[in-house]
């Protein structure tokens, strides 16, 4: 399929917290529809945003008291989605985002991981995946190769 | 977080009626999960036909609800939609629960 137009950027603002992502999500999707996403595609969109904004919530902004905004922006190209996120909470530890490597699950029962999966479903997942600290503000870039030309 | 539990022969079938097991019910479904396999049956069916979307947290729940159930008991999965299905291939969870791709196929396969 050969796309002659491009979905106009969209942004999207929610403020942190418990029900946050599903928000951010539900918009972001809602956002995407013109490009008519197939299931895998709109899959891959969802999780690897959910895991990126679920740290977020989680790591950047902590304290449910204190929360602070996540602004989202969404821009088409030929090679995908390219999707900014920007938050006003604490750092990356080390400045920069976890390597990501896949979790061991050739393990013992008890021993079996419960967690770190976030990070390596993005980094499977997303592509030029980079980050930032300026200005108090964490920007965390990535490219979806969905909805190409 | 809504889930329904019932008795199949000697299979107990536990049937999610929510579409999302994500970070924001993670630790609701883990201790649902709990309460409905507690002194249950040895083998636990987890209907997940409903579910339209896990994520890492939602994942990393339904393996704390295998543990907490014990060495001795097995938790297999049933009718997972395609990104649940994706969640469990890239994390390379798939092998480490009994996967079927339906609720019917599970009961078959595990009464035998």
């Amino acid at each position: 399929m050969t796309r002659t137009t491009f979905l106009p950027a969209f942004h999207i603002s929610v403020v942190s917290g418990r029900f946050a992502v599903r928000q951010a999500l539900a918009q972001l999707l809602d956002g995407l529809k013109p490009l008519a996403l197939d299931v895998e595609e709109a899959g891959t969109v969802e999780l690897v945003m959910a895991e990126a904004l679920n740290n977020i919530v989680e790591h950047a902004y902590p304290e449910t008291d204190t929360a602070g905004h996540i602004n989202i922006t969404c821009a088409h190209q030929s090679d995908g989605l390219h999707l900014t996120v920007v938050d006003s909470g604490r750092a990356m530890p080390d400045g920069q985002t976890p390597i990501g490597t896949a979790a061991d699950v050739d393990v013992d029962l008890c021993d079996m991981p419960e967690g770190g999966f976030g990070w390596f479903l993005i980094k499977d997942l997303a592509k030029d995946v980079t980050y930032q600290r300026q200005e108090a503000q964490n920007q965390l870039r990535l490219r979806l190769a969905v909805a190409l030309s | 977080m809504d889930l329904r539990s019932r008795s199949e022969d000697s299979l107990q079938v536990v049937s999610v009626h929510d579409s999302r097991i994500d970070a924001a019910v993670a630790i609701e479904f883990k201790e649902a999960m709990r309460s409905a396999t507690d002194n249950g049956n040895d083998t636990v069916v987890l209907d997940l036909s409903e579910v339209q979307f896990i994520d890492s947290s939602g994942l990393g729940a339904i393996v704390a609800a295998m543990k907490q159930m014990g060495q001795s008991r097995k938790l297999a999965l049933a009718g997972l939609t395609p990104t649940v299905e994706k969640v469990f291939r890239l994390t390379r969870m798939d092998s480490v629960f009994p996967v079927f791709p339906t609720l019917d196929g599970a009961l078959t396969e595990l009464k035998s």
